[in-house]
């Protein structure tokens, strides 16, 4: 279990994470929603131990990331999958080296287990046949299908998502959640989101969390999302720009 | 006097930068160096950066150590005309060539065209998240980015040292035979007079710390990148400016302790 206590985090004097309290259930996708610039993508960075809190505990079973070395994080480090926004795939090697790099930085297979196992996963993701074509001739949906082919690679068991439906248009987006839920079913791994796509969070999670200035402001399941009272809930979900967030 | 301290504050404050950055350099470079024991390196991606650096550059070295060659003959000749030695201009060449300007030229030249590369390259990784990808998949980025472009720039840069120095002395030697007319036999028998061994291998060890100065600044930098397109450019820049101080600074400093 992923469990975020007390967590602080500021940049120059500016308060991201405000006494963050969030946990993560095992084996199940988590969202969290919120405005661009409240901190979500550094809430998934300190999971991962790229960045370390000022205050507060960041628990992957147990294990508090802040209190073990760089190569104890290392090892924690290949139990996890991220997706990053852009895909974050090396574009000076070729789709298939991309979703080997994992392989072949870990473990000790031949050449034809690799390509065995590159090949199942770009199906996975349904995109057989790109292998030898470089990341800058996809479109921005088959680069992250590539990320998440990637990410599930070393069979992880936890799987981040950095806003995974940004900038695709909806039908690639609904592929995506597709791919996340049959992925997941499939891996049986913990999910993490964040995201901004309200419909693609309630057709995904277990579990929704909000995150408003720096702090979970609510967290249940997509009914109790539609449902909630709560003013800067409804706003956000309702996509309204009058309410309680300043803009 | 308001005028006269600030002028005095941004002495300081430009001592102070210089300071810190040597220092985040050293540790930069620490941290590189202790990779390379907790990790064996890749050599496909080392061999990957050799090929960059030396057969990539090797025109460029070429041209520039070929012209260097020619203009020195023709510039000592106006010179040893005038006292009658004219038979010690290979010899003049040949030591300026590898003792000072083998070794410098070509790091300056492969600052110019891999330490740009190597910062660039890295500082376009950092903004696309790919050094934080990296990171994530347990792969420490200076073991993987850093480590084999030092190694690589260690190696390469005393050869292609030695491949300026040749083409320079070659230069000059066609210079000095065929456009001043004078006898090769002396050019070719003044040099091995003249030149010791320690004046080849002293270069080359100079070769070898600009090799370290420039692939550790610029990759150092490449990782300082930040907000977007400009930024890369910013250390990019930079990377090319310090490595240039960085290495005209060690030679000065490496020439006073080795010859």
């Amino acid at each position: 279990m992923i469990i975020l206590e007390n967590v602080n985090k500021s940049f120059k004097n500016v308060k991201v994470l405000n006494n963050l309290n969030i946990s993560f259930e095992d084996k199940k996708i988590t969202v969290v929603i919120g405005r661009s610039g409240e901190g979500k993508s550094v809430m998934l960075k300190h999971i991962v131990g790229l960045l370390r809190p000022d205050s507060g505990r960041v628990l992957f079973n147990d294990i508090d990331l802040n209190a073990i070395n760089k190569k104890e994080l290392n090892e924690l480090r290949k139990k996890f999958g991220m997706v990053f926004q852009d895909g974050a795939l090396f574009d000076s090697i070729n789709i298939f080296e991309n979703v080997a790099f994992p392989l072949r930085q870990h473990l000790k297979l031949s050449e034809g287990d690799i390509i065995k196992k590159v090949m199942s996963g770009l199906n996975d993701v349904g995109l057989s046949g790109i292998e030898s074509k470089m990341p800058a001739e996809l479109s921005g949906g088959m680069r992250k299908r590539v990320a998440v082919a990637r990410a599930m690679i070393l069979e992880p068991e936890t799987v981040l998502f950095d806003e995974p439906t940004t900038g695709l248009d909806p039908i690639m987006s609904d592929v995506i959640n597709n791919l996340i839920i049959s992925t997941q079913k499939h891996f049986k791994y913990t999910g993490i989101i964040i995201s901004h796509d309200i419909e693609g969070a309630y057709k995904t999670a277990d579990t929704i969390a909000m995150l408003y200035e720096g702090a979970i402001i609510e967290k249940g399941d997509a009914e109790k999302f539609k449902t909630s009272d709560n003013p800067v809930v409804r706003q956000f979900v309702t996509g309204s720009m009058n309410g309680p967030i300043v803009i | 006097m308001d005028f006269i301290l600030r002028y005095f504050e941004r002495i300081g404050l430009f001592v102070l930068y210089i300071i810190n950055e040597l220092g985040s350099l050293i540790i930069y470079l620490w941290n590189c160096i202790l990779s390379i024991f907790r990790y064996s390196v890749n050599l496909n991606n080392l061999f990957d950066q050799m090929s960059f650096i030396g057969m990539g550059s090797f025109y460029i070295v070429g041209l520039t150590g070929l012209f260097t060659g020619m203009v020195l003959s023709l510039q000592s000749y106006y010179a040893a005309r005038i006292v009658g030695v004219t038979y010690m201009i290979g010899p003049t060449i040949a030591l300026s060539m590898t003792r000072e300007l083998g070794p410098v030229l070509t790091a300056l030249m492969i600052t110019a065209r891999c330490g740009s590369s190597m910062a660039s390259e890295i500082g376009t990784m950092k903004i696309s998240e790919q050094v934080d990808a990296l990171e994530v998949m347990a792969v420490d980025p200076f073991y993987f980015l850093s480590v084999p472009r030092i190694i690589a720039s260690m190696i390469m840069l005393p050869i292609m040292s030695i491949v300026t120095s040749l083409i320079g002395i070659f230069g000059g030697y066609v210079v000095y035979k065929f456009f001043l007319g004078l006898n090769g036999t002396v050019f070719v028998d003044m040099i091995y007079k003249y030149i010791k061994l320690s004046d080849i291998y002293n270069g080359l060890i100079k070769a070898v710390f600009f090799g370290i100065i420039l692939a550790t600044i610029s990759t150092f930098k490449g990782f300082e990148a930040s907000g977007g397109s400009k930024g890369v450019g910013r250390v990019t820049t930079q990377a090319v400016v310090l490595s240039s101080i960085y290495i005209l600074f060690a030679d000065y400093i490496l020439t006073s302790i080795l010859f």
